[in-house]
């Protein structure tokens, strides 16, 4: 495009800016005739995305610098419509979450934290194990296959209906189990530390597919050679893991660790729905907390749920513009 | 199934060092002992009754009596349909079934088609925007529910889309469309670009070999892709919640009536369950062939 602007500067040295701009135009017409093929095809998402997602989280951002609750918000009253009434505070939402003055952020984070790498380095470490069994020539392959594929099939809502009536503390199956065994019953989901356990618990019940299944793939997409020619030169089971198959899993590990870490710190209906309101919103992490914030009991705090997104946004953002530079550079 | 295949060459290995290695028969790649062969079925058994036994358990206590929950042991009993007959004629279930059939089936055959022109657009077109549009997709995946519902709340009230089937096809997509596109456009790459090539020699737009040659040839990765769009659509929460009343309740958000805080109706429930498990596993089945190669190609290539 350089050379559109070249030319006509040399045949207009009068006026410079105008050739300037009449070159532009030209440019302007050949990259659209050039792309306009491309720019047709992602128009309808760069649409969607447009309208549905950048417009909110721009009015998302200006409400988490004001005071919007759910008595100041713009009503409509039958036919009275009350116009918003709320104003701009600033950052002071931020300053009440990040210096920690409203008592919930930090041991949110540390909790969303602690449940994001546990249930990601579980999931992973089963999904791998699983598929490293799979993948190899044996009887009824298809059938575990399917058995270890189901909890991704089932809606997860459904997955955690049936473990909450298997947790259940009065008539759980858990429970006829420990009995018949001779301990005492638990009361599974009662205490905090149950309760964490239990969530992580099923949510890896629920990840594990997914991992599975793309570390399968991985596995498939790894040359047979290289275990041949590790073999050959006497690697033993273990250093072909460690040199051959981790290695060749790394374009695929890097990219489901990186999804799958988004996926669990924003999981949103796994622990909701699994304790319901039982809960002293101790395992509530930073998703479920601002959930509560907008549309849990109370009076709803909407620039303080605002303000959590933006927060849980800009935590996740940084984590992965990190993740992804140091797996470039690890390259 | 491709992935029997490349155990081929192993599997014919072990004639080979068997003639070198005198003596001992080493084993080949590939190849167990019994004990080894025990062990992997033992392991493998484990995790698939791990996997499928809450699965199998609601089933199984969907067919008791309606407070067969509270007695495990007398289900084998009672065995009936009575649950599944109060949930299909008493309850708002088949409406709720209607509501999240429509909006599934619109939010996957949506999704997919318009994942597949960006997905397509972005892997063999190179463009200005191409760039932040990928990075684009990438964060929409980290947007947390919390951040949009509210404003996507208002503006839905503004585009008078609230409480409507379109909207909240509208809501999903954002949801699944990027997700699908990361997808499909590392499965495009795999695709020789020889084929476009051949098609616009032959005379077809852009589009026309996107939509006659490239499409069909990428099905394994459409599969998926539509797999995930339609559960994405079929078991969420949180949207349908806030955005759907009365009459268009979707079955996520229905089926919580029956197990509230205050009554736990789990013959209800259960029964209901299935019953929405029973689609999704259907059309499980339908890709789960495809699931292995479409997302590697996706996932290596993103």
């Amino acid at each position: 495009m350089t050379t559109a602007t070249v030319d006509p500067g040399v045949r207009h040295p009068a006026g410079p800016r105008r050739a300037r701009l009449r070159a532009l135009l030209p440019s302007l017409r050949r990259s659209w005739d050039r792309y306009w093929y491309a720019w047709a095809m992602v128009a309808p998402v760069v649409l969607v995305i447009g309208v549905l997602v950048l417009y909110p989280l721009g009015y998302g951002a200006y409400l988490s610098f004001t005071n919007a609750n759910e008595r100041n918000v713009a009503q409509n009253i039958g036919p009275v419509h009350i116009p918003a009434s709320y104003k701009l505070v600033g950052l002071h939402n931020y300053w009440q979450v990040l210096s920690g003055r409203d008592g919930v952020f930090y041991p949110r984070l540390e909790w969303t934290v602690v449940w994001t790498v546990a249930c990601v380095t579980v999931t992973y470490a089963i999904g791998l194990a699983m598929a490293m069994l799979l993948n190899r020539p044996m009887r009824f392959r298809l059938f575990y296959r399917l058995a270890l594929i189901l909890p991704w099939a089932v809606p997860a809502f459904v997955g955690v209906f049936a473990w909450r009536l298997m947790f259940n503390s009065q008539y759980g199956v858990f429970n006829d189990l420990v009995t018949a065994v001779g301990l005492p019953a638990q009361d599974w989901l009662g205490t905090p530390l149950a309760q964490k356990t239990a969530v992580i618990i099923v949510n890896v019940w629920c990840g594990v597919p997914f991992m599975m299944v793309a570390m399968l793939g991985g596995l498939q997409a790894i040359p047979g050679e290289l275990y041949e020619a590790a073999e050959m030169d006497g690697a033993s089971p273990g250093q072909r893991f460690r040199h051959v198959t981790l290695p060749g899993l790394r374009p695929v590990s890097g990219t489901v660790i990186l999804l799958s870490t988004v996926w669990t710190f924003n999981m949103f209906p796994i622990i909701y729905l699994l304790l319901g309101n039982n809960t002293t919103g101790d395992t509530d992490i930073l998703v479920t907390h601002a959930y509560q914030l907008a549309f849990g009991g109370g009076a709803s705090d909407y620039a303080g749920a605002a303000t959590y997104g933006i927060v849980i946004l800009l935590v996740l953002v940084a984590f992965s513009t990190f993740y992804r530079r140091r797996l470039r550079t690890q390259d | 199934m491709s992935t029997t295949v490349q155990g081929g060459p192993a599997a014919a290995r072990p004639q080979v060092t068997a003639t070198t290695v005198p003596g001992r028969r080493p084993r080949g790649r590939g190849e167990r002992g019994p004990l080894a062969s025990i062990a992997l079925h033992t392991a493998l058994l484990a995790a698939a009754a791990v996997s499928v036994f809450p699965v199998l358990w609601i089933v199984f206590i969907s067919f008791g009596p309606s407070s067969a929950w509270q007695q495990p042991s007398q289900v084998a009993r009672h065995l009936g349909l009575g649950n599944y007959r109060f949930v299909l004629l008493h309850t708002g279930f088949p409406r709720w079934l209607l509501n999240s059939v429509i909006v599934a089936a619109a939010t996957t055959v949506l999704g997919v088609l318009v994942a597949a022109s960006a997905g397509y657009a972005v892997s063999r077109m190179r463009f200005p925007g191409h760039r932040p549009l990928m990075w684009t997709f990438l964060v929409t995946q980290m947007f947390p529910v919390a951040v949009l519902i509210v404003p996507l709340y208002n503006l839905m009230v503004d585009l008078r889309l609230l409480d409507t089937y379109l909207g909240l096809v509208l809501v999903y997509c954002t949801v699944a469309v990027p997700f699908c596109a990361w997808m499909l456009k590392g499965y495009f790459d795999t695709i020789p670009k020889e084929i476009d090539e051949a098609g616009r020699v032959d005379g077809l737009t852009p589009f026309g070999t996107f939509w006659r040659l490239v499409l069909p040839l990428a099905r394994p990765g459409l599969a998926v892709t539509a797999f995930y769009s339609f559960l994405t659509a079929w078991g969420e929460f949180a949207y349908s919640n806030q955005f759907m009343r009365g009459p268009h309740t979707t079955l996520a958000v229905g089926i919580r009536t029956f197990a509230s805080d205050q009554r736990a109706d789990w013959g209800s429930t259960t029964a209901s369950s299935v019953l929405i498990a029973v689609p999704a596993a259907i059309v499980f089945l339908l890709v789960q062939k495809h699931l292995v190669t479409g997302l590697t190609a996706g996932g290596t290539k993103g």
